[in-house]
């Protein structure tokens, strides 16, 4: 299921390790290494701390909203249908707009979602403002 | 004649009636409740049974048991508007029949001690008087003990213990992952000289009995610790122990020092055995159960092997990473087996942190206990709660056990903040 991080060989690898692998743009793969962990393979989060992406406003409403999420990070407290999730979210403005693009349009086609692609234009906008 | 005969037959009975009085908290064949068919879906050692003494009260958290076997539960997040359960077993089957509610905050803490029932919200606590029958005389104007402690929704739980000199423990945990500048962004480093360890990070130690004490009324008793759920009070010892919450996601935040894989199990979850003025060591270092060390933290300046300082204190007892320990229980009763007196029983939520790799925990353990220390390898008690070892693996568990009680019987009590069962052990051979 989940892809293994290019990154990986603890001991022998140097911190800081950068370039070696090409990036992926695939959003299965952005998914598995950026969003995995806390959200979960089935994207179902965490109760009480990590928000759920399935069937939920954030995930399936306002694009410009769900982009800058990812751009910014999440740091308040937040009710998703009855359940409370506390956790932080860091910023992953570090990624690409076409990452961002891929990884936001396979979350919207994944867990039971079903809504329209996000693109790279969608993403550089967001990220201009 | 035959009245004298009918009496004297009687005063044997009522010796024995005494004698059952007086032995109330010994088990008794006749007086033991019965398991359910199915051990309350759990798996147990043998001669042990289970029931479900309560479903579906809420989020349950911490729990307590009074002298007559009547249940407090706190509850995490209020149901209809109220956040403790009181539990009552009218015919004395072990099913809880009579359900009351008041307390209008959620939170986790909940422990009776000297006549009181102490509950916690996730920033006060606060006590409320019982009678002599272990009912709360006032529901509606609990005594508020401590208020104004730090939430900031990370760890905001603030679990509680007293000891026997009148002083409260609690537990206020870091809003934090690893104190780095920018709280789990990968890369991030940590702050220098950690300053959410002056509010947070550690137990803090207040009068049991004095009403609205703050942070300046308290002692920081020790420091260095993340995040405690479980915790207790080591009659033996006459020591606070506690069960940390060991940081996460070094791989997601330092990837080229930790893989996946050992970002799954490491580091450990600890047992402390603590003295006033000790520190843990967070955010500087964490515990590797597989080196036995101290390492520094990678937002420190650790490689993922560098030893830390010598100046925290070592575990009592390591446990493999992210299980999240929220319940502990020095077990003093007598109806279990011999090996479990004394010895520690610990509430494993379960894991979230170990994605991609299968999750763990959903079980309670059995920690044995010799001379007042942890002494061989904890074994697996009750397992089950999750329903099956598909939902172990995925976390979605059916149900995590979080609080543990011990009974006037010496039964175990578990809460689970799934959906709210309480469970009942027993031990019957």
């Amino acid at each position: 299921m989940a892809q293994k991080s290019p990154a990986k060989k603890a001991g022998t690898a140097k911190p800081k390790a950068t370039g070696a692998a090409p990036i992926a743009e695939d959003g299965k793969t952005v998914y598995a290494q950026n969003c995995l962990s806390c959200h979960q393979a089935d994207g179902g989060g965490v109760p009480n701390m990590n928000p759920p992406l399935i069937k939920t406003d954030y995930v399936l409403g306002d694009k410009d909203r769900l982009i800058k999420i990812v751009l910014n990070g999440f740091n308040e407290r937040v009710e998703i249908e009855g359940e409370m999730y506390n956790n932080v979210m860091p910023a992953l403005n570090h990624l690409t707009d076409k990452q961002i693009a891929a990884v936001l349009t396979y979350v919207r086609n994944n867990f039971g979602n079903k809504a329209s692609a996000v693109t790279p234009v969608e993403v550089k906008k967001a990220r201009g403002k | 004649m035959k009245l004298k005969v009918a009496f004297s037959s009687f005063i044997p009975l009522i010796a024995a009636a005494g004698l059952l009085w007086y032995n109330a908290n010994k088990p008794l064949v006749a007086n033991m409740v019965n398991p359910d068919a199915d051990n309350a879906g759990l798996k147990l050692p043998a001669g042990f049974g289970a029931l479900r003494a309560a479903e579906n009260v809420g989020k349950a958290r911490h729990l307590a048991v009074t002298a007559g076997g009547d249940i407090y539960v706190k509850l995490n997040r209020p149901k209809e508007g109220k956040g403790i359960v009181y539990l009552q077993d009218a015919n004395d089957d072990g099913k809880m029949d009579d359900t009351k509610m008041f307390g209008n905050y959620g939170g986790t803490g909940m422990y009776i001690k000297n006549g009181y029932l102490y509950a916690s919200s996730d920033t006060e606590v606060f006590r409320y008087k019982l009678n002599e029958n272990g009912q709360v005389t006032n529901p509606e104007a609990p005594e508020k003990i401590v208020t104004g402690l730090i939430e900031r929704r990370q760890h905001e739980s603030k679990s509680i213990v007293v000891d026997n000199n009148d002083n409260l423990y609690v537990n206020i945990g870091a809003y934090s992952n690893s104190c780095q500048e920018k709280d789990r962004t990968p890369g991030s480093m940590g702050r220098k000289g950690c300053p959410i360890l002056d509010s947070a990070g550690g137990i803090w130690q207040f009068k049991a009995s004095k009403a609205n004490q703050t942070y300046k009324d308290g002692v920081r008793y020790a420091t260095g610790l993340r995040n405690v759920v479980g915790l207790d009070w080591n009659q033996q010892n006459n020591q606070l122990f506690v069960m940390q919450h060991g940081r996460d996601q070094l791989h997601d935040l330092f990837p080229a020092l930790y893989t996946v894989q050992q970002s799954a199990i490491y580091p450990a979850e600890c047992m402390y055995a603590l003295k006033k003025g000790d520190n843990a060591g967070w955010p500087y270092i964490y515990f590797n159960q597989d080196l036995n060390k101290k390492i520094v933290a990678p937002e420190y300046g650790g490689d993922g092997k560098k030893e830390g300082s010598k100046e925290y204190i070592n575990p009592a007892a390591a446990y493999p990473g992210h299980m999240a320990p929220n319940g502990l229980l020095f077990y003093t009763g007598n109806m279990f087996p011999e090996k479990y007196k004394n010895g520690a029983f610990i509430a494993f939520h379960g894991s979230w942190n170990r994605a991609p790799e299968p999750q763990a925990g959903f079980f309670v353990v059995f920690q044995p206990f010799k001379d007042g220390k942890p002494s061989g390898k904890y074994e697996v008690f009750a397992d089950g709660f999750s329903g099956s070892p598909e939902k172990t693996a995925s976390g979605r568990a059916d149900h995590k056990p979080c609080g543990l009680a011990q009974g006037p019987d010496g039964s175990l009590y578990v809460s689970d903040d799934v959906k709210g069962t309480i469970y009942r052990i027993v031990y019957n051979k």
